[in-house]
């Protein structure tokens, strides 16, 4: 990890059908560190994620993807920026008709000029790194959501990306695969210097991995810092509510 | 001998010494430049005379795509029982390298499916059909006895849920069912009227349309509509619904998905294609009284010609039969939505089979229909 700034977010301000969710959040990410976005149910986590990745247009601000603002990119612009990255959405979202190989093959088949040879290996070497190997030709529905989150990381990873965005890629997950899964992005990050952008709440997988996180309350940052310091040394009662998992009466009175 | 690749970032030299070949990689193994030497690399794994050395100490990242490279040659030269090393590969990538279970990159192979006679076919088919129509007689079943329920506790239907079920159903689709009643007329009016026109009669063409479009057109293009709109849209959205589990979520709470589901938008089609059909009947006439006026006839004699030759049981008979379409093309949709199977390609294929199974079902009801009409006397 350097402090060169490979995501930046500017005062942005995002939501749905004319209803703010985020207000005016700015912040950077750093190439090769693992970044947490974190927030409880509703915090604004997914939209925040979906907006950085262009997905939704911001109502204000930019986002810089090395540089380059996806908001208002277009064209051939957008689609090198959209290059740059890999998503891991929540549910997964593979393709039902394909089988797992199939599926992190299709982004090689359509983006690169791999022979056929290569696309079929590569597809069975990313399974592989997320514990697959051996299910490569399973269909999505023939899969526990576990193996399906995990062979959607394999997805977005297969174009070598330089980020990686991951949508609460723990949740639901049981601890030895969540603890293979944490074990996965802290090999990719330190030895490929992928960043990863992760949105989660669950504590003990952002303690493992994380090098800094943003805390997300009502659509704006309650803190930044690193999660271990965010616990022992919270700066506000909302911050220890959640890193102490108090109920939220608790800390309301 | 040496040779280098044109590709742009990655010049892979490939070395005949005596009997070993040495293959040298160099710069960023990305997809790109993969690409670019895949063949060349494969190629010289391939004629190798004895075994092959890659040397790797010039290479600055590894990705995926070098890694299935590397494992390409190893594979090619592990069948041809030669040697293979790689040298040189900076420790980082080297890790990963070694930690590839090599096993399960081989695929494996299908598992061949068990062949089954003629006659075991035959009987599954049978079996499976069977099973079909038993669960399409239960479903016809279950919506009767849901309608009948209706009937003496209208309080139990979800009227606000209901409403918008027959705004979509109905009230949207005012324009489309005008525009094709209008266009039916005129043509059916124009086609007629030239060759009547030939032995002075046609004035009776009034006769004709009021009579085709009352009986059979009106009722059958609405249902036809009703059939690719809202069918369709009852499958998707219920099958839909199915794939979410949300169906499952019904029958767990106790609540049966034909009475929540499937009920409502039955009586919406039953009440809704009636008003589209005499909606259809009234435009689909006056389409051809335009026609009949761009022709020379006055408004007056035409209107005076139609008192005269509409009937009330014409209209009746369309009624009548505008009801059972609207139940079957509900119900024919919510059916097939129930029946969905698991993921995106199922909520396809039940609302084709909506369409093709309404459009089919409204036809043979027709069919049906004029052969009762015809013993009746109707």
């Amino acid at each position: 990890m350097n402090d060169e700034k490979i995501i930046g977010v500017r005062g942005l301000t995002a939501g749905y059908a004319g209803r703010v969710i985020l207000r005016d959040l700015s912040f950077d990410v750093r190439r090769g560190e693992i970044f947490i976005i974190l927030g409880g149910s509703g915090s604004g986590k997914s939209t925040l994620l979906k907006n950085m990745i262009g997905l939704y247009p911001a109502m204000v601000g930019e986002v810089l993807i090395c540089g380059e603002d996806i908001v208002g990119a277009s064209g051939e612009n957008r689609e090198r920026i959209l290059r740059q990255f890999g998503v891991m959405y929540q549910g997964g979202a593979l393709f039902g008709s394909m089988t797992l190989a199939e599926n992190v093959a299709l982004p090689l088949e359509e983006c690169t000029r791999l022979p056929r040879e290569a696309r079929v290996l590569l597809a069975r070497l990313k399974l592989q790194q997320v514990g697959l190997g051996e299910f490569a030709d399973y269909l999505p529905s023939e899969t526990s959501g576990g193996m399906v989150k995990r062979a959607a990381v394999a997805r977005a990873m297969a174009l070598d990306p330089g980020i990686l965005f991951l949508d609460e890629p723990s949740a639901g997950l049981d601890p030895i695969t969540s603890a293979g899964l944490d074990e996965l992005i802290r090999v990719l990050s330190r030895d490929y210097g992928i960043t990863f952008v992760i949105a989660s709440h669950e504590l003990a997988s952002v303690y493992a991995i994380g090098d800094r996180a943003i805390l997300l309350e009502g659509g704006c940052i309650a803190a930044e810092g690193k999660p271990m310091q965010l616990r022992d040394d919270p700066p506000n009662d909302y911050v220890r509510a959640f890193f102490r998992r108090e109920p939220e009466r608790a800390h309301a009175t | 001998m040496a040779t280098e690749t044109s590709g742009q970032s990655v010049p892979l030299r490939v070395e005949s010494s005596g009997a070993e070949t040495l293959l040298m990689l160099a710069g960023r193994l990305d997809d790109a430049a993969v690409a670019s030497c895949w063949s060349k690399a494969v190629g010289a794994a391939r004629t190798a005379q004895d075994g092959v050395r890659v040397d790797c100490a010039k290479v600055d990242f590894c990705g995926g795509a070098g890694f299935a490279l590397l494992m390409a040659l190893e594979e090619t030269l592990h069948e041809r029982r030669k040697s293979f090393a790689v040298e040189g590969l900076p420790q980082r990538f080297r890790a990963m390298y070694e930690q590839i279970d090599r096993k399960k990159l081989e695929q494996p192979e299908v598992p061949q499916r068990e062949e089954f006679g003629l006659v075991t076919s035959v009987g599954e088919a049978v079996v499976g059909r069977v099973d079909e129509w038993r669960g399409e007689a239960e479903f016809v079943g279950e919506v009767t006895a849901g309608l009948a329920r209706l009937g003496h506790e209208p309080r139990r239907l979800r009227l606000r849920e209901w409403w918008v079920i027959v705004e979509k159903a109905g009230t949207n689709a005012l324009p489309i069912v005008a525009l094709i009643s209008f266009l039916m007329g005129m043509i059916m009016a124009f086609q007629a009227a030239m060759p009547m026109r030939q032995f002075g009669v046609d004035i009776f063409v009034v006769n004709l349309v009021a009579l085709a479009i009352t009986r059979e057109l009106g009722p059958l293009m609405t249902a036809i509509v009703l059939a690719g709109r809202s069918g369709s849209a009852f499958a998707a959205e219920i099958g839909t619904m199915k794939v979410n589990e949300e169906v499952a979520a019904l029958t767990t709470m106790g609540l049966s998905p034909v009475r929540f589901l499937a009920v409502p938008r039955v009586l919406a089609g039953i009440v809704v294609t009636p008003v589209l059909t005499i909606y259809s009947m009234v435009i689909g006439v006056a389409g051809g009284l335009f026609v009949m006026m761009m022709l020379g006839f006055p408004l007056a004699t035409l209107l005076h010609q139609l008192s005269g030759s509409l009937k009330i049981d014409d209209v009746l008979a369309g009624l009548i039969k505008s009801f059972f379409f609207g139940a079957v093309v509900a119900g024919v949709g919510c059916m097939r939505g129930l029946q969905t199977g698991a993921g995106a390609a199922a909520v396809g294929d039940s609302t084709t089979r909506s369409v093709v199974t309404g459009i089919f079902l409204i036809v043979l009801l027709d069919a049906v229909f004029a052969v009762v009409y015809y013993q009746l006397k109707f």
